[in-house]
């Protein structure tokens, strides 16, 4: 080991929690990190000896004493999945998923702005323990800067012949579904780019009809640190069920929005402070992303941890926090939100072709105010008939939202019943929602 | 001893046509616009012929009797 | 006109009775097929009903079909060859009209044994076999006016009728009911389905129906397999 490297050693996060990490050179050095930054850091990613061989079981091994789960949003335990695609039989391939088609999130965006060769580390090394010979990494196609900076990220690799397998970088329409993981890998295959429902699992017979490993982009760096300082260290942040960092995209009513790397389970009014504190009294704050859960301000000392979350109904999902203000009515955020969620579903299953546009509606004439009285229980019935009935999580994503939002702005409801919208349902929208219109085009 | 199976329904396949519900209602309803709603997943001995003509008689092959693993 | 259907043996009657039955059978199949297709949803009756009904008779046809070819093989007067029943246009009797039907059964029997294998096959696949039923049926149709020794009975002209009203009212009803979207494929089936009753009432106007047919349709002779 080099002495530059030595010195990023130890210069590397201490264990005090809240330190960054995959964000430290960002911190450093205040732009993002070329190859030669990259390098100077980190040091080359540690690629066993005899790479031909299946599997590098230490990897695998690594991270499951780790304990890092995806932060695409699910949570799923890396280690099982990169397990279950080593054992395949045949090349394995590896997919970056670096879509975030969730409105509400950039940390995947100014994760891969900022260190981009962090991720492309944890894709090798991620390739390489699972016996795969290629890594796609997938991007929006409406971030073309994002696109030119990557590439120029993989021709610096290419030309320094750092990595053992091929990288190549696709642009994907951007829609809400198409960052969904079989979405990925039926865009790749030449399909369109909508979930797939049915078996055979990706991990079983994915691109090109291969093993496939489909990881979000903050996972796969996160993986890249675990391989080169180990578990013991992944485990100094974070609680011992949940260790490590994620990074959180705060927004709304702060001071500060951003990207920030949080240990898990700091409360979520620290990450508020940590973006400079609320502007305004708070209402509740939308936890995870579109497909989230409200949490009302009385909960905002819970940490950000499933295990905390959990018995609220909520999870921190893709890390997103948007911090609501009294003054806005949740239930018309909610409802253009839904709309969003309705329009961007791929009209594939009954339940998102019928029954989420009828959430959205119902929701729309509750949150403007023409509501019958009947409409609670039917939007209660219809949400609940959701969940658990689509080929991807999209539905159960909606139904969430809907529900945390009839339970959260229970009192607005009753209001809005009773005496039509509030004023505050006429202003601007606190949560930025983009335009509820269907993608054009699925390739 | 004969495996016990789960149904599933692929629900891309799936264009709500309803057959299912109407051969097993014991484990199927239908939401207001003709989509199935799995009350259970397990198929009960009893059923397992009732299960089996649900499977068949699908225009879209979208609904499975699935045998679970041991 | 019944001392032309006087004619020939036992089995000659067996042959048209069951070529008769097997057509209004499969128009039935045909048009409880297109039902189910579009979603009827009749009161009394289960839609699973309208599936098991298609499924059955279409089976029921099959054996209609096999007691037809097998008993104009049997029969001496049209000295037929077993490779008849699966080979189409190799007859020595009125080659075109039998052919058609053979090419009928060949198509059903493909889209029957598909039907059996659709689990494995998967929907795409068997669909798309599926579709050859709507060829197999006016094929049928043309065999049994061409070939037939009754066509001329006014009884079989009105089945024949009955048949095509059947078929081409429930093909006009899926287009009609397949609801906004896709005008053009529906009024291509709109037309495709009128010009099939066009085309036979002409075809009967000039064939069937003159004196002669018998003589002129065994003389036909078609390039395609050579007819002898």
């Amino acid at each position: 080991m080099n002495s530059s490297a030595t010195a990023a050693l130890s210069a590397r996060p201490s264990a005090a929690s809240g330190e960054p990490r995959l964000l430290a050179g960002w911190y450093a050095t205040g732009r993002p990190a070329a190859l030669s930054d990259h390098l100077g850091r980190y040091g080359p990613p540690p690629v066993p000896a005899g790479k031909g061989g299946r599997t590098s079981v230490p990897l695998v091994e690594a991270v499951e004493a780790a304990g890092l789960t995806g932060r695409g949003g699910a949570g799923f335990p890396t280690a099982r999945k990169l397990r279950a695609v080593a054992e395949r039989r045949g090349r394995a391939v590896v997919v970056v998923n670096a879509m975030e088609s969730e409105p509400a999130s950039r940390k995947d965006q100014f994760l891969v702005a900022v260190a981009p060769h962090l991720v492309l580390d944890g894709a090798v090394l991620a390739a390489v323990a699972v016996g795969a010979d290629t890594v796609h990494v997938c991007l929006p196609r409406d971030r073309t800067a994002q696109y030119r900076q990557l590439s120029a990220a993989l021709d610096e690799r290419r030309r320094a012949r750092l990595d053992p397998v091929r990288l190549r970088l696709h642009a994907l329409l951007h829609a809400y579904v198409s960052s969904e993981s079989t979405s990925l890998v039926r865009w790749l295959n030449g399909g369109p780019a909508r979930p797939q429902g049915s078996p055979p699992r990706t991990h079983e017979r994915g691109v090109d009809r291969r093993p496939t490993l489909v990881d979000n982009a903050e996972t796969l760096a996160h993986l890249a640190l675990i391989a080169r300082y180990g578990p013991d260290w992944y485990r100094r942040a974070g609680t011992p069920d949940e260790p490590g960092t994620t990074l959180v995209t705060v927004s709304g009513a702060v001071a500060a929005p951003g990207v920030l790397e949080v240990a898990l389970g700091t409360p979520i009014s620290t990450l508020l402070d940590r973006a400079a504190g609320p502007t305004d009294p708070l209402r509740a704050v939308l936890l995870g992303g579109f497909a989230g859960t409200w949490l009302p301000a009385a909960h905002l000392d819970t940490p950000l941890a499933r295990r905390d979350l959990a018995p609220l109904g909520a999870a921190p999902g893709a890390g997103v926090l948007v911090a609501l203000p009294r003054a806005a009515c949740g239930l018309s955020e909610t409802a253009r939100m839904l709309a969003y969620l309705a329009a961007h579903s791929a009209r594939q299953c009954g339940p998102c072709h019928f029954g989420l546009p009828a959430v959205a509606e119902d929701f729309t004439t509750l949150a403007t105010g023409r509501a019958d009285p009947g409409l609670p229980a039917r939007l209660r019935r219809r949400t609940g008939l959701l969940p658990d009935r689509g080929a991807c999580r999209h539905p159960d994503g909606a139904a969430r939202l809907a529900a945390s939002a009839l339970h959260t702005f229970a009192d607005d409801v009753g209001h809005h019943l009773a005496h039509g919208p509030c004023p505050a349902a006429h202003r601007p929208p606190r949560v930025p929602v983009p335009p509820a219109t269907p993608p054009e085009t699925w390739r | 001893m004969t495996r016990t199976r789960s149904l599933r329904v692929d629900r891309v396949a799936c264009t709500g046509q309803g057959l299912c519900a109407e051969l097993l209602p014991e484990l199927i309803d239908l939401d207001e616009w003709g989509y199935p709603v799995l009350k259970g997943r397990a198929v009960p001995g009893e059923l397992r012929a009732h299960a089996r003509r649900a499977v068949a008689a699908c225009p879209r092959l979208a609904l499975h009797a699935d045998r679970d693993r041991p | 006109m019944t001392t032309l259907a006087l004619t020939g043996s036992p089995l000659w009657y067996a042959s048209r009775a069951s070529g008769t039955l097997a057509l209004i059978l499969l128009t039935a199949v045909v048009a409880l097929g297109i039902a189910s297709g579009g979603r009827a949803a009749p009161h009394r009756v289960g839609r699973f009903e309208i599936g098991l009904l298609h499924r059955n008779l279409s089976l029921l046809t099959l054996v209609f079909l096999a007691v037809h070819g097998v008993t104009a093989v049997l029969d001496p007067f049209a000295r037929l060859g077993w490779a008849v029943t699966v080979v189409p246009f190799g007859a020595s009797y009125r080659p075109l009209w039998l052919g058609l039907g053979t090419a009928a059964l060949d198509l059903l029997l493909a889209v029957i044994v598909t039907s059996a294998l659709r689990r494995r096959l998967g929907v795409r696949r068997w669909k798309a076999v599926h579709w050859l039923a709507y060829a197999a049926w006016p094929l049928a149709l043309f065999h049994g006016v061409g070939t037939g020794t009754d066509t001329r009975l006014p009884l079989q002209l009105w089945l024949y009728a009955g048949c095509l009203g059947t078929v081409v009212a429930a093909v006009w009803w899926r287009s009609a009911e397949a609801g906004p979207g896709r005008i053009a494929g529906r009024l291509l089936t709109a037309v495709a389905a009128t010009a099939v009753p066009v085309v036979l009432g002409a075809f009967l106007a000039a064939g069937p129906l003159q004196p002669g047919w018998a003589q002129r349709a065994a003389a036909t002779t078609i390039l395609l397999g050579g007819g002898r």
